[in-house]
């Protein structure tokens, strides 16, 4: 097998590792010196052996080599189609939503008068989000309309096209904490509460979030695998939050970091990771 | 334990025994990082890396 990386993080040495320890041929590539040739592909495709496990941490590197290579006949986890629902938080939402995911209430516009008009549907507290972005960057709560007219100004503002539609969601009354799964295939490999850093509100191991165990209860281990499915399957970290007794998925993403989440789970995650790739090479 | 120079401020920087092509090495006094570009029987060669995108993360 391949891993496909861009930034070798202790993830990419922790799954290297685990091929290494389970006796799999595995090769690091980095993704940054490729180049595809439409008219001789031969370079590219003895740059990788066997399934690919894409970790680029550059959201549309990982998902163009993802394109390429698939394009290829090279298997890819994950998927392209799944790396392209999990890096778009309104594909995301689309995803959930017709699948019946609970999920926070969320709106869409490239309207600023109806951005408006959804934040005054929601009630304050709204948060806005960028659609493609991770570690919680520029995810901002939303506290009356004052600060909703300035940050709709603010946000109107960015070129990139991308993210010049507002997306907006609910802000859920949750305890401190939210619930990061790592699924692997339709298996919950590692399940644990993150905590918010101090004066932070988001829970992100990346902004300073802390770990703890979280049992996987039924329900939660059916919302689990019911989110796995509708994005495509793979190897995923599902976020949700707890609210009134039930679960909403807020997030999932497709290349998963997992360092915060192993320093609460017994089990090894690399491992279970890297013996579901092998499987697909199968 | 091998170490090379911070291109920024000079100070040196440690590099494990087992770092790998593609690893982050970060400088203990000014804070740059570095990706590793080769490691050879020669030594180590480090360029800075590259800045946090807006497309970066999970």
């Amino acid at each position: 097998m391949t891993i496909l990386f861009d930034r070798l993080r202790w993830e990419e040495k922790q799954l290297y590792n685990a091929a290494r320890r389970l006796g799999v041929s595995v090769k690091l590539v980095d993704c940054k010196s490729l180049l595809f040739d439409c008219q001789d592909t031969r370079e590219l495709l003895e740059s990788v052996e066997g399934v690919v496990l894409q970790r680029c941490v550059s959201y549309f590197r990982g998902l163009y080599w993802t394109a390429v290579l698939e394009s290829l006949g090279v298997k890819v986890v994950n998927r392209f189609q799944t790396s392209l629902i999990c890096g778009n938080k309104l594909l995301t939402t689309l995803k959930l939503t017709t699948h019946n995911i609970p999920t926070p209430r969320t709106f869409a516009t490239f309207d600023v008068g109806r951005a408006m008009e959804a934040m005054e549907k929601l009630g304050y507290l709204a948060v806005m989000k960028p659609v493609v972005g991770s570690w919680g960057r520029l995810v901002t709560p939303i506290r009356d309309r004052y600060m909703a007219e300035s940050f709709l100004e603010l946000f109107n503002q960015i070129e990139d096209p991308v993210n010049k539609v507002f997306y907006i969601q609910e802000m859920v009354q949750r305890p401190p904490r939210d619930i990061r799964s790592v699924v692997v295939g339709d298996r919950v490999v590692a399940c644990v509460y993150r905590h918010a850093a101090p004066n932070e509100w988001r829970t992100n191991v990346a902004r300073g979030g802390t770990t703890s165990p979280c049992k996987v209860t039924p329900n939660l281990r059916r919302v689990l695998i019911d989110t796995a499915k509708a994005v495509g399957g793979g190897v995923l970290g599902i976020d949700v939050m707890e609210h009134n007794g039930k679960f909403l998925v807020h997030e999932v993403n497709s290349t998963v970091e997992f360092r915060g989440a192993q320093e609460s789970t017994k089990g090894d995650i690399a491992t279970a990771i890297i013996k579901y790739v092998a499987e697909q090479d199968e | 334990m091998i170490r090379v120079k911070c291109t920024q401020c000079d100070a040196d920087i440690p590099v494990p025994d087992d770092v790998m092509q593609g690893e982050l090495l970060s400088c203990p006094d000014c804070s740059t990082d570095y990706e590793v570009v080769k490691v050879g029987h020669e030594g180590v060669v480090i360029k800075e890396a590259e800045a946090v995108a807006e497309d970066w993360g999970e």
